[in-house]
Order: C-alpha cells, then structure tokens, then sequence
C-alpha cells in the first residue's frame, strides 16, 4: 500500500478562462481508498475526469504507474468509473450491461469466460439471478450495484467514483457506504472516489483530499483532517467548528477573550495571531463560577442524541453541543481542556467561517440540499 | 379543473361533425353506383375495381411509396448522424444549424417546392439533366430530414451525458460508442422519426408538385390532376381506402402504445424493493 | 534545386493538405457526423433561397432590376385577399379552436386521448381529398343546396317575392366559387392546428395554479381572464401562425373549391412557375414578399417561445 499507482504533477485546467484547477499535485497509491471532497466547483469532479482521460489538463503530468498518459484515451486506460447517474445502456439487459467492456476487449474473450466473469461481478455486488432483467426495471440501488459491477469486471487498476451514491435516499446511502467499502477491500484495487459529502468520505477513505476553489487545501487521514484542520475552510467544512481570533502567546498557552488557555499546540512565533478551532462536543457546559469565560444562552434546539446551543461569548456566537439542556437567556459558563483546541496559522479563510451568529435551524435544513456545500449534513 | 362545460362539449361535438361530415359523404359516395356525387342510386364496388385498373393511380401510388421509403429511410441516415453532430457542438454553432434545419419546416411548402425547382431548372441547364424521380426524392429528403432532426434531438438530450464517456471508459473508441451505445439508445426516436418522414413524403403534394416535372407522378399529383378534370368517383374510392388504412394503423399504434403503458405500470408495482 | 526535390515538394503539397484535412476531421471528430448534412442544407435550403432572392432582383438577361417588385404593384387586390382570407379563417379557427380545446382539456385523460386521435386523424388523410370532399358539398347541385331544397328553403324565399314580377326563382345558393367557399376550405383544413396547441398548454397548466387563483377570491370568469388565458397565449400564438402560413400561401384550396375565380397568392406564384405565364422572376419576387409575412410570422411566435416544438411536430 505504499506504491504511487497515480501522480498528479501541476495539473492545471481552465475552462472559458476560468481556473478550475490551479496547479495540482496529488499522489494516489496502489489500493488505497482515496476520497476528492469538497464543495461544488471546487474542481473535485474535473480532477477525477483527468485521471478518467475525459479531459486533457492545459499544462502539467498524468502520470500512471511510471508512465505519462495525458494523451492516452480513456478507452485505453486501465481505469474505469462508476458515473453520478450510473450512465447504464437502457437497451441493455443487466447481463450485456456488465459483459459490455469485456465484449468490447481484444483479443476477443471467449463466451464461456464473459459468462463467467459477469457471474462474478454479480455476485460480489450481490445481485445474483438479475442477468436477464432490464436495468430500467431495477431499483436506484440496484442500478447503482450494476454499474459498480459494470467497471469492476474489466479488472481495472483504479476505480473512479463519482458522487455514485448522491441520487440515492440517506438509509440507502449508509448501506452502499459500506458495501463500497467491503467491494473495494475484496478485490484490493484503487478507489479513487468524489463527494461533497464529509461525513461519507471520513467513514469510508484512507484518505481524504479536501479541496475548494481548485486547489488542494489538505490532504491526510480521516482522522487527522478532522482533528488537525489545516485552515478555517477545512474546520468548518469538516464537521461544526467554531473558530476564534487568537494570539499564541507561547508554545502551549493561546490567548482569546483576553485571557489565556492552555492548548497543546506549539512552533508559532511569539504573539502569532492565529485561528483556534473548538469544536462543538468539546466544550464542557459549568457553572458561571467555574467557567473559563461566560456567556448567555441565545437558542436551543434539541437534535435527538444532544441539544445544538449557541452562546453568545461577547457578541462571537458558538455552537456547543451538549446533553444537558440550558434554557434560552441563561448565562453558563464553559470549560474548554487543552486537547480541546486546535491552532491555525491565520490563512485567506480566516474570519469566513466557524461563527454562528446566523445559526439557525431552518438554514440547516437548507443547506443539506445536494450540490450545496453539505457541510452541515450530519 | 373538471367542471361540467356543456356549452364546450356541445361545441366539440359540432366541431367533429364539421371534421367528420365531408369525409363520411366521400366514403359514402365510393360505393354509389352511378357518377353523381350526390345522388344515392345504390350499392357497387366497381369504383374499387376500376381504381385497381387504373394503371396511371397504380403507377403513381408505385411512385409515392418508393419515394416515401427512400426518401424517410436516407433522412433517418443523414438526420440521424446530423442530430449526433449538432448535439455534440457548441451552442453558437448549433443554433443557426438549427435555424436553417427547421427552414423546410416553418416555410411555407411553396416557397420550398418554388426554390427547389429554380435550383434543379437552373443546375439541370448547366449540368444537364431534367426534372424527374431524382430531384423529387432530392426535395423529398431535403424536408424529411428536419423531421428526424426533430425527433432524434430530443432522444439525445435525454441520454445521461455521462453515456458517451461511460462507453469510452468500458473501452470503446469514439465510432465504437455511436454504433454500439448512442444509436441503440435513440433508436425509437430514430423510428419515430422515421415514420414522421414518410408520412410527410406520403401526404406531400405542393413540393412534389414543382419538383417531380412532367415525366413522374406522385399520388397526390394523380388525385391533383383529376379533381381538376372533377368527376369520378374513383378518387372516392382512393379516399375511402387512405383513410382505412391510416385509420387502422392509428389504432394499432395506440393499443401498442397504451399495452406498453399499461405493462411499463405493471412491471413498475412488481419491481421489487431493494436487496 | 534539383529534381527529386522538386517532385518531393510537388508531391508534399496535395498530401499537406491531405494531411491537414485529417487532422481537422480529428479534430472535430465528434461534429463531423454533421458535415454531410450541413453540405445537404447549403445546396437544398441555403442556395434555393438565395436563388429566389437573385431572381427576384434580376429579370432575365437584364441584370438587377426593381421592375418585378414595381410590377407586383397590379397584384395588389390579390396580396389584399389573401391576406384577408388569411386573416378571417385565423380567427374563425382561433373562435372555433380556443373554446373546444379547452373543452377538451377539461376531459379525463383517457378520454381526451381519444379525442384528440379524433382531432388528428382528418390530417392523416390526404390534403387533396379533405378539398375536395368539400366540392361535392358545396356545388350548385351539391348535398347543402339539395338538402335545403328537400326542406323547402327555396320555395320559402321564393313565396316571399311572389308577388315581385322582376323576381327570379332560385334554385340554389351560390356556395362554391366564393369567398366564403375559400375560407371554409382553409378553416376545414387547417383547424387541427389550432385545437393542437392550444390544447398541449392548457393541459400543462397546474392546476394547483387554478386552485390557487380560486383560493385567492377569483371566480370562473376572473381565473380564465387573469390565469388561463395568459398561460395559453404561447399556444394561442403558435395557432395563429400554424394556420396563418398555410392559409395566406395555399394554392390548392382555391382551385379546387373557387375553380380559378378567387385568385390568392399562391395561385399567383404557382402560375409564375407552371403556367403559361411563366415568369420565375415576378415569382420570386412574391415568394420573397410571402417568406418575408412567413418570417414576420415566426418572429412574433419566438418571442413568446414555447409551444412551438410539440406544434412544430403535428
């Protein structure tokens, strides 16, 4: 798992000279699972098509296992892809459906391999018997499994996905997640897979590239993205966060609301300012005696596991999430311990997110919406 | 909205009388056994016979199918491919191309039938030919293919754009994805257009008209010239005989239509939910 | 510059072209499914229409001229009738059209299925025919004049004037060869055209919108005025000019339901191009006047756009 199937160098494209990917360089490695996320226009699908061979970068390297395949067509490339809306042959039936690249294939396979292969591929996406249904007959899931099988059976080195499971309902979603996952673990190849979506691309990757604005702003595991944002963008896309003007006074002591906590972080210049990034679920409601600072409840809403609060800590609005409920008006207190803090070197998003003065529940609703920045979709 | 409208339907009704009434006084009038297109002087088929004698409507009928054949089967092609290359154009090329296919469509025929024979009089000076079958079937296919433009564009606009690439990336060339993906996709767009084209070449008389010169005749052309010479009741009968076979293949295209509808439901309640 | 390098670059200029072309078709490989048709429209739609515009400004031998237009001018009763007739049976179509595709729309689908087979199926029957069916109903001993005869019409109107001495019974109404005769014929006609449209928008209204309009204190009459018929008015105007071309260009109904004695426009042009006038010149020129009402035409329907497809393919 440590060789570079894929290289991205300084891959750039300009559509109508608007930039939508400004100089990338990625490295994809031999079986991982690896996760493009990022808000529409971000240039998550046009670095997919690349890699696909449907579109030519304007300058830069595609390199494939050694080799520069700018030119190389995507019919001759060792990939294959899962499309957003499956792109099935409707004149199809699901058995020619999936035999299509191996019929395609020279030299010619023989019928008896073809059937069998199919065979195969059904059954690892696990709709054995549906050979001779017509696709349109088949549910959004089914159709979805065929056109996994569809590019699986052709055995490629790298399977590209592209926001395969955005047509499908929520519970449906959570099963494919983790059926994709299980597929891609069996027959041990590249999933190079695309989604706005943070919380399927933590689930499932080993690793996440978040992007916005055709640029790569942070590459790494799930659990460092969301632990170690680099920036203001990636804390706010990734999950709720709330992020603060501050100053690193010292290695170990951050200073905001004109007071001093003890954080983790170190390696800033003396009195850096700085974004320090707390998320929701690690702040600790006490009584105004005990807080480290204090503020006034200004909306409650109760979200099943925990109530969503903002507090308005001298006019900056957080979200805390917590099981105890606090009613609107009360002043609380809040402790916040040093592993609680994340720090940022300041960057072109800071003081563009993580402050919830127009938090309201409806705007959650609204921006879960598909192709909207999905951030809030937990 | 479904409110009683008696003074509408009462309207409608009448409507289809006025459609109707002509037509059922032709059809009526075939079977009559003296000329007279008014006068009822009882039962005969010999107008049935007679047509079947005529060897001018025979060879004109002749004429009118193989031109309606050739001519929508040549469109189907030409428009067919045309439809996939405007598809794949950018709008600024497309649009005016589009413009100019829908000319034949939204001109009147005879400015159409006029233009074209003022190009085939004066190239037939220059080159050297003379009005016949082949400029017929020229101007024929000339306002055919609009028709399969029409119908196969928006066949192609409902293909999931991810189709082209899907075929390209399972390992087809671009030719490869046409023949094997895009055109088995619109193909029932490509037959209706198709059907669309004959029926037009079939009905057509003003552009045949000033095309075909003296030495062809469509069908059209035949009944033209003798509603002109007025009086005989074989074109009751030819009526009679256009309108049951046009009405039967109505019927058969609906009941196909509707068993399709009826079996795409069916098939719709049984589709098992998910695995 | 010696000789195999001669021939080499003699030889290398067809094959750069050649070469190049290849590389354009390359190129626009994805457009060039397109080529052969566009060739097809550039001599059989493009060139036509020019040559109708080249002959309307020349006469033969003489070069440009304005004379076919100056000599259009003694034509002018018959641009004046067709475009009258025209205008008449657009608006007997649109009175007749508008209340019984509404009508039909109101309808349970299967039903309205049905119905507008009905509508279609006249228009599968030849052109020519429909005409001409219409010929042995109106003519002087026709089925309309018998049938008011058997009901005692004639006598009636004659027993009125019994006692007028300069009085000549009638026998029939003069019904072919008139105006009205005309007109019948392109209504007949082209009515379909009307219903079509129409209908296909006013069943896309949502009726939601008309319950709305009603929940907001409108009543029937008020909801047709403000809601429905504003929402149709794509369809109506795609009526009037699905009617209104082929009316104002017909050849064909005034021969056969007028035998010659209403002269149209298109009569005009057919005798231009066929009959012992002819004069390709002084046909192009009219056909330029009548593609130019077409373009008026289309452009008034493009504004209000829509419509325009599902009545283009009728």
């Amino acid at each position: 798992m440590s060789k570079e199937l894929i290289r991205l160098i300084d891959c750039r494209k300009e559509f109508d000279g608007e930039v939508v990917l400004d100089s990338i360089n990625l490295d994809i490695k031999d079986k991982e699972f690896l996760t493009l996320l990022g808000p529409s226009g971000c240039g998550k699908t046009t670095t997919l098509r690349i890699i696909g061979g449907f579109l030519k970068p304007d300058s830069g390297k595609v390199i494939f296992d050694g080799v520069k395949i700018n030119d190389v067509p995507p019919h001759k490339r060792k990939i294959n892809t899962v499309f957003q809306k499956y792109a099935l042959f409707t004149h199809l039936n699901v058995f020619e459906n999936i035999a299509f690249g191996l019929r395609i294939q020279k030299p010619r396979l023989s019928e008896r391999e073809i059937t069998r292969r199919v065979h195969e591929a059904l059954e690892l996406v696990a709709l054995k018997g549906y050979e001779k249904r017509s696709v349109s007959q088949l549910s959004g899931g089914q159709q979805q499994r065929i056109a996994i099988a569809r590019a699986i059976v052709n055995r490629p080195q790298v399977l590209l996905l592209d926001e395969p499971l955005g047509a499908l309902d929520l519970k449906l979603r959570k099963d494919m997640q983790r059926e994709l996952k299980r597929i891609q673990q069996q027959v041990g190849i590249t999933f190079v897979y695309v989604t706005h979506d943070q919380e399927e691309a933590l689930t499932m990757s080993d690793t996440v590239v978040v992007m916005n604005k055709g640029e790569i702003q942070q590459i790494g595991t799930p659990v460092d993205i969301y632990n170690e944002p680099k920036n203001a963008f990636v804390a706010d896309f990734i999950g709720e966060s709330n992020i603060i003007d501050g100053i690193m006074v010292s290695d170990n002591t951050v200073r905001m609301y004109g007071r001093d906590f003890p954080c983790l972080d170190k390696g800033f210049a003396p009195n850096e300012p700085v974004d320090v990034v707390v998320r929701p679920e690690d702040i600790d409601i006490v009584p105004v005696e005990l807080g480290q600072i204090t503020g006034t409840v200004t909306d409650v809403t109760f979200k099943g596991m925990q109530y969503d609060i903002i507090v308005d800590f001298q006019g900056f609005k957080w979200l805390i999430q917590t099981t105890d409920h606090s009613p609107v008006g009360a002043k609380i207190g809040v402790k916040i311990d040093p592993d609680g803090f994340h720090i940022m070197k300041k960057s072109e998003y800071s003081g563009l997110y993580g402050d919830y003065s127009s938090y309201s529940s409806e705007y959650d609703e609204l921006s879960a919406a598909p192709d909207e920045g999905g951030a809030e979709d937990e | 909205m479904k409110r009683k409208n008696t003074g509408g339907n009462i309207l409608t009704a009448l409507t289809f009388i006025f459609l109707y009434a002509p037509i059922i006084v032709l059809i009526v009038f075939s079977f009559n056994s003296s000329k007279s297109r008014t006068i009822w002087s009882g039962f005969t088929l010999d107008w049935y016979r007679e047509l079947f004698r005529d060897s001018l409507i025979m060879s004109s009928l002749e004429t009118t199918l193989l031109v309606s054949v050739l001519a929508a089967l040549a469109a189907a092609v030409i428009g067919t491919f045309a439809a996939i290359g405007f598809y794949n154009m950018k709008k600024h090329w497309r649009s005016p191309l589009l413009m100019i296919n829908n000319i034949p469509v939204i001109n009147a025929d005879i400015i159409t039938g006029v233009s074209l024979s003022l190009l085939f009089v004066s190239a037939g000076v220059v080159i050297g030919f003379e009005l016949g079958f082949g400029t017929l079937l020229i101007a024929h296919i000339t306002f055919d293919i609009p028709y399969v433009i029409l119908s196969v564009m928006p066949k192609l606009y409902q293909l999931d754009r991810n189709l082209f690439e899907a075929a390209q990336d399972l390992g087809c060339t671009w030719f490869q994805t046409i023949y094997k993906v895009i055109i088995p996709e619109i193909m029932p767009g490509i037959i209706n257009g198709l059907l669309i084209a004959f029926t037009m070449s079939v009905d057509d008389f003003v552009i045949s008209y000033f095309t075909a010169g003296s030495s062809v005749q469509t069908l059209s052309m035949a009944i033209y010239a003798m509603t002109r010479k007025r009086i005989s009741p074989k074109i009751n009968a030819i009526s009679t005989l256009l309108f049951t076979v046009v009405l039967i293949l109505l019927v058969i295209v609906n009941v196909r239509e509707s068993r399709q509808q009826r079996k795409a439901d069916l098939k719709r309640e049984q589709m098992p939910e998910e695995v | 510059m010696s000789k195999t390098s001669l021939s080499s670059w003699s030889e290398s200029k067809p094959l750069r072209i050649l070469r190049s072309a290849r590389a354009f078709l390359e190129r626009y490989r994805k457009q060039s499914f397109a080529f052969p048709y566009i060739l097809w429209m550039a001599l059989f739609v493009v060139i036509p229409i020019i040559l109708i515009v080249v002959y309307a400004f020349t006469s033969a031998g003489n070069g440009f001229t304005l004379k076919n237009f100056s000599g259009i001018i003694s034509y002018a009763p018959v641009f004046g009738r067709s475009l009258w007739l025209a205008l008449v049976a657009t608006a007997v179509c649109l009175l007749i059209g508008y209340p019984v595709a509404l009508a039909i729309s109101r309808m349970n689908i299967k039903t309205q299925r049905i119905v507008l087979m009905l509508v279609m199926l006249p228009m599968w029957i030849n052109f020519l025919l429909r005409t001409y069916a219409w010929m042995s109903l109106l003519e002087n001993t026709g089925l309309i004049n018998r049938a008011l005869a058997a009901l005692g019409v004639f006598d009636l109107i004659n027993s009125l004037h019994a006692n007028d001495l300069n009085y000549t019974p009638i026998t029939h109404f003069q019904l072919i060869n008139t105006n009205g005769a005309v007109v019948l014929g392109m209504v007949y006609n082209y009515l379909p055209f009307m219903i079509l449209p129409i209908q296909s928008v006013i069943v896309k209204i949502d009726p939601f919108v008309i319950e709305a309009a009603e929940d907001l204190g409108a009543d029937r009459g008020t909801v047709f005025r403000k809601v429905i018929f504003p929402l149709s008015l794509s369809g109506v105007i795609s009526g009037i000019t699905m009617v209104f071309v082929p009316a104002v260009s017909t050849f064909v109904i005034s021969k056969l339901l007028s035998n010659g004695t209403v002269m149209l426009l298109g009569d005009l042009i057919e005798m231009q191009f066929t009959g012992s006038a002819y004069n390709p010149h002084l046909g192009s020129a009219i056909s330029l006047i009548m593609m130019a009402i077409v373009v008026i035409c289309m452009s008034i329907m493009n504004k209000f756009g829509e419509g325009e497809e599902q009545a283009v393919m009728m």
